[in-house]
Parts: structure tokens; sequence; C-alpha cells
């Protein structure tokens, strides 16, 4: 009874069942706010027709606006700097086994993927309270923003990065430096070429997270510095806000091309990569 | 530096052959070392010293000299344990951090039911359409995690699809019976919906290193259960759960950990009655204004999620040493 219970009809039925549902429920409340952006009623409980005023709204709602271009530039600058010093710690960790303060070294890069961004936000602002108490800068804006979103995005890029590192050939740096490459030879040329994906894909992810900080944001922020999550959250703090509709469908598309486009391009370089490596081999 | 190229210290990895060039590699490598070591301990560790230094002191006392101004020794010391004895005298605080691990249990237990499952069928789907499953479940990771919090506002308040749909299945007398919700109808701003926002969000975190444990799995395994006569519901508890036992509890601590701090889930859909230390946290801060009670609540919010970590560390080395 039991086996026929189990017989791989019912499973293979039931297993579909299951990644549609979980689908759904992933998908369905990002369909619902897109549905809702174009509601005419104010209330996401009934629908009264179709409108596009709530994006007529969000193009003239200057507070937002402001807060996207402080927002974008903050991620752009947070992610290229996290990329920079990412690259270097996940080379510390990963090509250099022995050195003094490893452990501890390697427990401060891997520490903020854990702990509470109230605690990070906190920390640092009382970091920068008593440096500006004592030298009189920086004054809480986009650098104090920035230098929280680092601390973030320094770890997950390290964790991209390092990861990549660990499965190239280190052969492949070996034979440079056999053929006369010098060591930042070896590493513009070999190195980070093959950690390419990797470099992209940190910048890619620690854009996105600083583009969506709240916590951190909020501890940093100072008067006239308000990025666009913090906006968002305030208004939806105090309940529900068709811009913040609108403003939703935009990401939601944007993200959606930005993604559809990548992958696109990374299937394209790897069958590039691919048709070179079988190509070279043939060659020999 | 001449220590820096000692003989001692100097010897490379085994294996990646830069012996020869090492002057000029070492050179580099203090600086590949140094800048991001230099850097967090700038901008991670400090702090906490900092934050530390907060705990156990009083309202903006932020230098060492500061510190001592209160002159009498005895005092001083009265003073300096004085946050930590109200934290755990105070109930507010001991009942948020209970509240918080109790939340952040459900909603591990409930990604870990849904999670599994979907795991499970998702490694043992055609090759084919696992990328384009995994690329599914990433996608949310890229939209934001505000407005896919916000999107269950609207979902869950009264009328909204959500909240209709449950309405329908007619769960509301078992939800009010677990005290998940307060009255029928009534989802948002309870207990259940702050764990739904949790689960949501968390889910994928739950997903992802249970597939990359599934699909590793070696399916001889399963067929030689059959051979010995096991039915696939045996075979599926005797081999297949515990041989993902490691992808079970990563994916729990990247679930459990993060929720127990969580500030903004809690703030748009937990409501009054649901108590969260990072919310505490936050009202100590920018309410009160009380820096140095904030600061003792973050020193044993970090002890708290550091004693689960080491826990997890200390299984994982054990796991790669049986590996091994």
């Amino acid at each position: 009874m039991s086996k026929a219970l189990f017989s791989s009809r019912f499973a293979a039925g039931f297993g579909k069942g299951w990644l549609v549902a979980g689908l759904l429920f992933l998908y369905l409340p990002m369909v619902a706010l897109v549905i809702f952006s174009f509601n005419k009623s104010p209330l996401p409980t009934h629908w009264e027709g179709f409108t596009l005023d709530w994006y007529v709204k969000l193009a003239r709602d200057k507070e937002i606006l402001n807060g996207l271009w402080l927002s974008l530039k903050i991620a752009f600058l947070s992610a290229c700097l996290s990329v920079t010093f990412g690259t270097l710690a996940a080379f510390a960790l990963v090509k250099y086994r022995r050195f003094r303060g490893r452990t501890f070294f390697s427990g401060m890069v891997n520490a903020p993927l854990v702990m509470p961004e109230v605690i990070q936000g906190l920390s640092l602002l009382l970091l920068l309270v008593a440096v500006q108490r004592a030298i009189g800068i920086p004054e809480r804006g986009l650098v104090t923003i920035l230098l929280g979103h680092m601390m973030m995005g320094l770890a997950y890029a390290t964790v991209v990065i390092a990861a990549r590192l660990q499965a190239i050939n280190p052969q492949l740096e070996e034979a440079a430096m056999d053929l006369g490459a010098k060591p930042w030879q070896v590493f513009t040329l070999v190195t980070l070429p093959s950690i390419s994906q990797a470099l992209v894909s940190a910048w890619l992810l620690t854009f996105s997270l600083s583009l969506d900080d709240v916590v951190i944001s909020a501890f940093l922020s100072g008067p006239g510095a308000t990025t666009m999550p913090l906006i968002i959250f305030s208004r939806a703090r105090l309940g529900l806000n068709p811009t913040v509709n609108a403003v939703a469908t935009v990401i939601i598309v944007v993200v959606a091309i930005c993604v559809t486009v990548a992958s696109i391009l990374v299937a394209r370089a790897e069958r590039r990569r691919a048709a070179e490596v079988s190509a070279a081999s043939r060659n020999e | 530096m001449s220590s820096v190229i000692s003989p001692s210290s100097s010897t490379p990895d085994p294996g990646t052959g830069y012996v020869r060039f090492r002057p000029a590699w070492w050179r580099g490598r203090s600086a590949v070392i140094g800048i991001p070591y230099v850097w967090l301990l700038l901008f991670f560790f400090a702090p906490f010293l900092i934050v530390l230094n907060y705990s156990v002191s009083e309202m903006g006392a932020v230098m060492a000299k500061e510190l001592m101004n209160v002159s009498d020794g005895v005092v001083n010391l009265s003073f300096k344990y004085a946050n930590y004895v109200f934290l755990f005298s105070d109930d507010l605080y001991v009942k948020a951090y209970l509240s918080s691990l109790k939340y952040a249990a459900v909603t591990t237990a409930c990604c870990l039911f849904i999670g599994y499952p979907f795991a499970y069928f998702m490694a043992r789907a055609r090759a084919t359409v696992q990328p384009l499953l995994l690329m599914l479940l990433m996608l949310p990771f890229w939209t934001s995690f505000l407005l896919r919090v916000y999107a269950w506002k609207g979902l869950l308040s009264e009328g909204g699809w959500g909240a209709s749909v449950l309405n329908f299945l007619g769960l509301d007398h078992l939800l009010m019976a677990m005290g998940a919700i307060n009255a029928p109808g009534m989802y948002l701003y309870t207990p259940f919906s702050l764990i739904i926002g949790m689960t949501y969000t968390y889910l994928p975190f739950m997903i992802l290193p249970l597939y990359a444990n599934l699909a590793k799995m070696d399916l001889r395994l399963l067929e030689a259960a059959a051979d010995l006569g096991a039915t696939p519901w045996t075979a599926f508890w005797k081999v297949t759960v515990p041989l993902s036992k490691a992808g079970i509890i990563a994916g729990s601590m990247l679930v459990f950990i993060p929720c127990i701090g969580e500030f903004v889930i809690p703030e748009l859909l937990g409501g009054a009655r649901t108590l969260m230390i990072g919310r505490v946290l936050w009202d100590e801060f920018f309410s009160n204004n009380d820096w140095p009670m904030a600061s003792t609540v973050a020193v044993v919010l970090v002890l708290l999620i550091v004693v689960p970590l080491a826990i997890f560390n200390k299984y994982q080395a054990e796991a790669q040493e049986k590996v091994k």
C-alpha cells in the first residue's frame, strides 16, 4: 500500500506541485504589487480600474527622485570599492595560507555576513560620532552611508571572489611565472581574466545590496541625505502607499531586464570560452 | 623590511612556485594583506570596541578619560555594570531576546518544511530544468527585499488577496488557537504576518544549501536501499535525510541567525504585539536616545549569535574532518 502511495508517478506529480506552489509563493506577492500599481483605488483591496496616475505622481516626486540619485551614487561607489577591497582580501585569504592574525582577519571578513544590521549601523555610527567629536569630520551623509555599505559589501564581495580564486588552477599562474611574467603581469594577464566573472557578480551583488539597504543607512544618514529605501521604508511604515507600488514595479522590471541580459551575456561568454578552449586543444 | 623576507616566514604555499620571485612578491603581499586588514580594523573592529565601551559607560562617555571622570572608584564600578544588571532585571529585554529566538526558530521550521521538499524535487528534476529553477529562485534576491516585504502588507491587510485566500481556506481558527492571530480575518500586524514575511524573505537561503547538498547525493545508495527491501519512504528517512544533514544545518543557520536580529520585517509586518530585539535596540537608540543601553543590547545580541555560530563551525569542522 505504502509502496503504491509513493509510486514514482505520484511522487513526480507531488514534486512538480510542490515546486510550482513554492514558486507561486515567491512570485505572487511581486505580481500583486505590479498589478495594484495600475489600480485607480489607492487601496489594494479592490480593483477600481486601470490608471497610470501613480506613475505620473512618482515622476513628479522630488523626494524619491533625489533619493534614487543618491542611492545610485552610493551603490556605484560602494560596489566599485567593495570589489577592489574584496579582491585584495580574497587574495590574502586564498593565496597566503599563513600570515600573522589570519584567523582574526578571516573572522573580521566574514562577520558582517552574520552580524545583524542594527549592530553594524550602531557600531559604525558610534565610531563616526567619536571621530567627529575629535576632528570635526565627517558630517553624516553620503560618505558615512558609503562607509557602512562598504562594510557589508566587502564581506559579500570577498566570499564570492574567494570562491572563484579557490577554483582556478594555480598551474596557469606558475606557467606565466616560468615564462618570465612579473607578478603584476601574472595578476593582470592570467589571474584577473579568470576571475572576471566573479568580479562582475560580486559587483552586481554589492550594488544591489547597497541599493536595498535600510537599516545601516538609517543609522548613518544625516539631514538632507536620505536614500531611496529610507524614503520607501518611512512611507511603508505609515501604511499602504500606491507610489511605493509604482516604484516597486519600476524596480522589478529593471531588474528582470538586467538579469535576463546578464544571463544571456554570461551564457554567450561561456560558450565562446568553451569554443576557444576546444579550438586550442585541437591545434595542439 | 628584512623580517618580511626571512626564510622562516617566507615559505610560500607548497606548489604555488612563487619562490624565485620572492622579494617583489613579498612587497605586494604586505599591501594585499595590509590594506583590507587595516580597513577592517578601523571600520569593523574599532567600532565594536566603542560599542563595548559605551555599554559599560554612562551617557555620552566615549573617551577613556571621560569614563574615569566618575571620581569614586566604587561608584565607577557600580556604574559600569549597571546597564547589564538592568538588562537582565528588566522583563522587557529578556522577553525580547526570548521571543526573537522563538520567532527565528519558528521561521526556520517553516522554511525547512517548505524548503526541503522544494530542494529535494529541484535536485531530482531533469537536468535541463534545474538551471531555470535555480535562476527563478535567485531572481527575487536581485529585486528589493524591502519591497517584497511591503508587498505582504497589501496582501494581508483586511480584504487583501492573501487575506481572502486564508479566509477561504478557513485557517482562522487554527491560527487563533495557535495564538498567531487575534481575531478572524485580522492577519496584518500579528505574529502570523511576521512569520510569513520572514519565511518568505529567507526561504531561498534555506533552499540553496539544501539543493547544493541533495544534488550531489549518490543515487545508487537509494537503489541499494531498495534492493535491500526498503520502501521509497523508508529509504528517504534512513538514507536521504541523514545524508543531507549538513545541508539542513547550513540552511537552518542561514535562516535562523539573520532572523534573530531582524528589524525591517517586524517593523513593517510585526505590529505592536510582536517583540523583537532588533526593534528594542532601535527604540533605545532613536526614541529613548539611550546610547549606552542600545550598546548593551547589542553586545548581548552578539553573544547570542556567536554561540550558535560556534556550534555550527564546530560541526562543520567535524564534517570536513570526516570527508578527509
